[in-house]
């Protein structure tokens, strides 16, 4: 019973925070004094702010890149780990796990200093991708690495026997067996991607700029109306996501 | 979850084969990737740790230790120090509030469990920026907490909650919650019932069966939780420079600034070189204390 209490007052520490910003955003007040009255017009504020629209546009096209990229590289990777025994194999996976431990200032400011000292790559669009992919892949191998270990070594071996090449019996046999993995480290990599501020902040250019830099911007100087809607629509989505892949999960 | 404290191991039950040409090619872009974009910046980074800067903040290419040496100033050591402090805070406070939340959702009828799992990691499943930024909603001068404390006539004029390490370990507790209460939660959810029984029946008060019984067979929630914590919150500077306003930096802070406003790269990068060995440091104690468990 205590316990429970305890876990209420949890739920309400995690949920209050959000829950106010969300009531702020329909405020009519620039401050959250106080309430003065039902208002939408951050929200129109918001959607004729030309600066977040196109931060956002970058974000999304970085994301979906760094999606594509890190799932054909994760996909692919941890498959031929699988299915070969590579020299160095154990430090090499050992390696991939680099990324995901390493602290985002090291390697936002590893891969500045590699972008513009050594392969003066003019930091931008392409500097960003190349980032985020580097620490989005490793999601994407591991976790079809995890779902590999399951796989029944005859399942390959049959379709061989039945006269597949190694390309079709992985494009029409293995591939379809670890989609749901694929498409948990693609789902990963593109929210991964969509929320990186450290690593963009070292790897963007001043003409990709994406919407997590400029969010931070805005909340670094203070209380921001238009800031709240945008925070109460991501919240609303992301509620609304999660909410309905558990109970759509549930019923299958 | 803290699985990739550890190699991966090689999978049973595979058919091994030598890696022919076409095995070679077709595992090249992964190879590269990792030489050019994780070896190879970790090396540079390193190597301009040992280099000076010009007064336009230009790196020139002379060896020097000068950066370490200064690193170690008492300055940059406290940042180090603080920075520890408050990720060590962060982790505590994690676990105290973690903890009985994690028991209770572990210990929920089954039907519920999915359900209150979700209901924690759904704000973490939002930016962590918004999450923050839901904060400075309320800490800050015109915020919310001010203006209810002022019109209930505690105070008169709005206190300065923001910008302190109160708000900094707050912003770093209110984000990493949820890495604390997932692997407990699935320690509790293994734990055997019976064996609590047993303890109760042999004659153990709750206290007892709580600290003999319970708390060892969940520790390696705890360590996963505390490691999965901590180990991020010493760098995050995001949550820290929002939450802390520059008054208390921390290290990943001062980084940042050297590679920017300050122009020295050097010593930016010598202050990486050694966070990244606090990092090596603490990974491996992170993988002696699980072997010796295993």
């Amino acid at each position: 019973m205590a316990l429970g209490l305890w876990t209420a007052g949890i739920l309400a520490f995690l949920y209050l925070p959000i829950a106010l910003l969300v009531v702020f955003s329909f405020n009519s007040s620039r401050l959250n004094i106080q309430w003065e009255g039902f208002s939408m017009q951050w929200y129109a504020a918001l959607f004729s702010n030309k600066v977040l629209i196109t931060a956002f546009q970058n974000s999304l096209l970085v994301a979906s890149v760094t999606t594509v990229l890190s799932t054909i590289l994760g996909t692919l990777g941890a498959w031929m780990l699988h299915r070969y025994r590579f020299p160095f194999q154990s430090a090499l996976g050992l390696l991939i796990f680099v990324p995901i431990v390493m602290p985002e200032v090291l390697m936002g400011v590893s891969l500045l200093v590699l972008f513009v000292q050594f392969l003066s790559i003019p930091l931008g669009f392409t500097t960003l991708v190349i980032a985020h992919t580097t620490f989005c892949f490793p999601f994407v191998l591991v976790g079809v690495q995890a779902r590999l270990q399951g796989l029944d070594p005859s399942l390959e071996e049959a379709a061989m026997d039945l006269g597949a090449t190694p390309f079709q019996a992985f494009w029409k046999v293995i591939l379809p067996f670890l989609m749901p993995a694929i498409v948990a480290g693609a789902m990963m990599s593109f929210t991964l991607s969509l929320d990186e501020y450290i690593v963009s902040v070292f790897t963007s250019g001043s003409q990709s700029q994406t919407l997590p830099l400029k969010v931070y911007g805005m909340a670094k100087v203070g209380l921001n109306p238009q800031l709240n809607a945008l925070s109460a629509i991501f919240i609303a989505a992301t509620f609304a996501f999660a909410m309905s892949a558990h109970f759509l999960g549930r019923k299958r | 979850m803290l699985g990739f404290l550890s190699p991966t191991s090689t999978p049973k039950g595979s058919t091994h084969r030598a890696p022919g040409l076409w095995a070679w090619i077709v595992l090249s872009p992964l190879l590269i990737w990792l030489l050019l974009f994780v070896v190879a910046p970790t090396l540079v980074l390193t190597a301009v740790s040992f280099a000076e800067r010009d007064s336009l903040g230009r790196i020139v290419w002379n060896f020097s230790v000068q950066n370490y040496a200064r690193a170690f100033d008492w300055v940059w050591v406290k940042i180090l120090l603080d920075s520890l402090y408050y990720a060590f805070l962060t982790t505590l406070i994690c676990l105290a509030l973690g903890y009985p939340a994690a028991f209770f959702i572990g210990k929920a009828p089954e039907r519920w469990r999915g359900f209150l799992l979700l209901l924690v990691m759904v704000p973490f499943l939002t930016s962590f920026l918004i999450r923050t930024y839901a904060w400075i909603n309320i800490l800050s001068k015109e915020g919310f907490l001010n203006s209810l404390l002022i019109s209930a006539g505690v105070f008169n004029e709005p206190v300065a909650v923001l910008y302190s390490p109160f708000a900094i370990v707050l912003g770093l507790v209110y984000n990493f919650l949820p890495f604390m209460i997932l692997p407990i939660y699935t320690s509790v959810e293994k734990l055997d019932n019976g064996l609590v029984e047993a303890a109760h029946d042999l004659g153990a008060g709750p206290l007892r069966a709580f600290s003999q019984v319970i708390l060892p067979l969940t520790r390696p929630g705890i360590v996963a939780g505390s490691m999965l914590v901590f180990v991020p919150s010493i760098a995050m500077f995001a949550i820290t420079t929002l939450m802390g306003g520059g008054t208390n930096p921390t290290i990943g802070e001062v980084i940042f600034k050297q590679f920017t406003a300050g122009r020295n790269q050097p010593f930016g990068a010598a202050l990486g070189t050694i966070l990244l060995f606090v990092f090596i440091l603490a990974l491996w104690l992170a993988r002696t204390q699980r072997e010796r468990e295993d």
